[in-house]
């Protein structure tokens, strides 16, 4: 009886205002910001010489974190997708820390380990003259960090999900495990890999904490674009909307790529 | 004696330990029920299911201990398994090429395998755009274009509907005929198997419990699953001379044989009466109806009692008889109707 299903539900009042409390409570901010910013002043204050350079330094070290996290996280995650070894359940709930950490304990635990007197830093520093903490090679270290449990997790699920007998066709045929891996199974995967690493990007680009904590604030070198929000803030309040504003239009450009490429033809 | 092997694969519960043992040219059908372990050891064969005992031999080489990609085989999954994200002709070229064939000649070679399966003109089809049938023969040129000295199948038609099943099957007769090397087929289906094989290897529960031609399998099966599958009514009884003792009856039979035996008639060979008929020598027993099932222009009727067996009838003597579950009727077979041999 469509007539009568398409008649409009009764939803319970106890149910339907805390959903639009809900919804309002995740819109109102974001009209705010649209609404607060300085429109008039708009163009000038995107020319800027500190925000280009924190826009381009942001946009820099998340596409350099992507391309660590893609180089470490597919490996890793076709390990605990193909591999069977004892504590890969450990190993899998490790490598989730980093998601439920807070990021500023991170950046910290990153200062003791690639820190100049660090276990490996101090050894970085001595052998080869490196020195990460408050470089711009440190934020991408620390986005790194932060952003590579979203590739590892998405690329892992698209290998589970990918039929490995696939790979034993390839074994028959006569290709090792290498050559399976870079000409089947990557292409199998390849679109998960691609949301993975969108994932992965939009995470790096709003990373503050770790950053902050491991990379410090110098305009330039290491303050990308939420490290140059948080500045502003306490300056000059129309400059951190113009910053977060940038900030919104991309992550909304991803979710929307995301939406349209990925998740829709999933 | 070009494939031998001892194959035992372990799991607790289920054990596969068959030997298995294939000539060149030869083409060899695992057939037995779903779950007897016939892809297990088609698995095994092509080192994608581990050993826990056992050898795989091939002319001289030993193949027990290597990894797929080092064997010299070929197989056809049961779903094809043709890579998704590449054309019929780049599958088929990806065996040459991982066995450093230049792409060019791979190119060349795998649209050579495409015409000979008649498929060249779907060289740049994706697997995605092929029907059911185009995909199998995409996978045995696949399969082929290695040169496997060994050929393994997997349910080869089990995937295609009736109509392809019929082309398709024909078509790779021809191709397994033409095989050099040695070929296991495995498959449920018997049709398939008499159709496609040289030899049947009739595994249950696994293991082998019978193997030999068709025409011996089909004569003399061994176990309830084959005679199921050939259409016979088959027995296990004692024989002194002339007479068969089964567990609740004596049958007379044609065929003089002394100890265990096997006692086979066809269900055609079986006549049903109303009333207990007289005249010339032959078995009766009163049996109850259990079910009627169509069976081609007849009907099978399934009798329970001293034995269970089957008997086919016309519509019009089913009709006569006024034949339905439950009643009793007499079951009649001449002796030279039946087939005694050796357990």
């Amino acid at each position: 009886m469509p007539a009568s299903r398409r008649r409009r539900q009764r939803v319970p009042a106890a149910l339907l205002v805390p959903a639009l409390l809900g919804l309002a409570f995740l819109v109102l901010p974001l009209a705010g910001l649209l609404i607060r910013a300085p429109w008039a002043t708009l163009p000038q204050r995107l020319a800027e010489p500190h925000v280009l350079a924190a826009l381009r330094l942001s946009l820099l070290t998340a596409t350099l974190a992507t391309a660590l996290c893609l180089l470490l996280g597919v490996p890793l995650a076709w390990l605990l997708a193909r591999v069977e070894f004892r504590g890969r359940g450990l190993v899998r709930a490790l490598v989730t820390v980093p998601l439920v950490l807070p990021p500023v304990v991170g950046g910290v635990a990153l200062l003791l380990v690639f820190g100049r007197r660090g276990i490996v830093g101090q050894w970085l520093d001595q052998a080869f003259g490196i020195t990460l903490p408050f470089t711009t090679a440190g934020v991408v270290l620390a986005e790194a960090f932060v952003a590579l449990p979203f590739l590892v997790i998405a690329v892992e699920g698209a290998l589970r999900g990918a039929d490995a007998r696939y790979e034993e066709a390839a074994a028959t045929l006569g290709a090792g495990r290498w050559t399976t891996f870079t000409h089947v199974t990557l292409p199998l995967v390849a679109p998960g890999i691609a949301a993975g690493a969108v994932l992965c990007w939009a995470r790096a680009l709003g990373e503050f904490g770790a950053t902050i904590t491991f990379a410090g604030n110098f305009p330039g070198r290491t303050q990308t674009m939420p490290l140059a929000v948080y500045l502003a803030l306490e300056r000059d309040v129309e400059a951190a909307i113009v910053l977060s504003l940038i900030l919104l239009v991309v992550s909304v450009t991803i979710l929307a790529t995301l939406r349209d490429r990925w998740v829709g033809a999933a | 004696m070009m494939l031998d092997s001892r194959l035992v694969v372990d799991r607790g519960a289920f054990r596969l330990d068959i030997a298995l043992s294939v000539a060149p040219g030869e083409v060899v059908a695992l057939l037995g029920p779903n779950g007897a372990g016939k892809t297990t050891a088609l698995r095994a064969l092509a080192g994608l299911q581990p050993m826990d005992e056992g050898h795989i031999r091939l002319g001289t080489d030993d193949l027990t201990a290597l990894p797929p990609e080092r064997r010299p085989i070929g197989v056809v999954f049961q779903d094809y398994l043709l890579f998704p994200h590449l054309s019929a002709l780049d599958n088929v070229a990806f065996g040459p090429r991982r066995h450093g064939v230049r792409r060019q000649e791979a190119r060349a070679t795998a649209l050579d395998w495409l015409t000979r399966v008649g498929l060249a003109d779907q060289a740049a089809k994706r697997p995605r755009q092929l029907s059911g049938g185009q995909a199998q023969r995409v996978a045995l040129a696949r399969a082929l274009a290695v040169h496997p000295r060994l050929l393994l199948l997997d349910e080869p038609l089990a995937a295609l509907d009736a109509r392809t099943r019929l082309d398709t099957r024909a078509e790779l007769q021809r191709h397994l005929t033409a095989h050099p090397g040695a070929t296991v087929l495995v498959t449920h289906d018997p049709l398939d198997a008499l159709v496609l094989a040289d030899r049947l290897v009739i595994v249950e529960d696994g293991r082998v419990v019978q193997e030999g031609d068709a025409a011996t399998v089909t004569a003399r099966p061994r176990t309830d699953y084959v005679a199921r599958l050939v259409g016979l009514n088959l027995y296990r009884g004692r024989a002194h001379g002339h007479r068969v003792t089964l567990n609740n009856l004596t049958l007379s039979v044609d065929d003089q044989q002394d100890g265990e035996v096997f006692v086979a008639f066809r269900p055609s060979a079986v006549a049903l009466y109303a009333e207990k008929p007289t005249g010339s020598p032959r078995n009766i027993w009163a049996a109850t109806i259990a079910g009627i099932q169509r069976h081609g222009d007849n009907l099978r009727i399934e009798l329970a009692g001293p034995i269970a067996a089957a008997a086919d009838v016309t519509p019009a003597a089913a009709a006569q008889l006024d034949l339905a579950p439950g009643r009793t009727v007499w079951a009649a077979v001449k002796a030279t109707e039946t087939h005694a041999y050796p357990a």
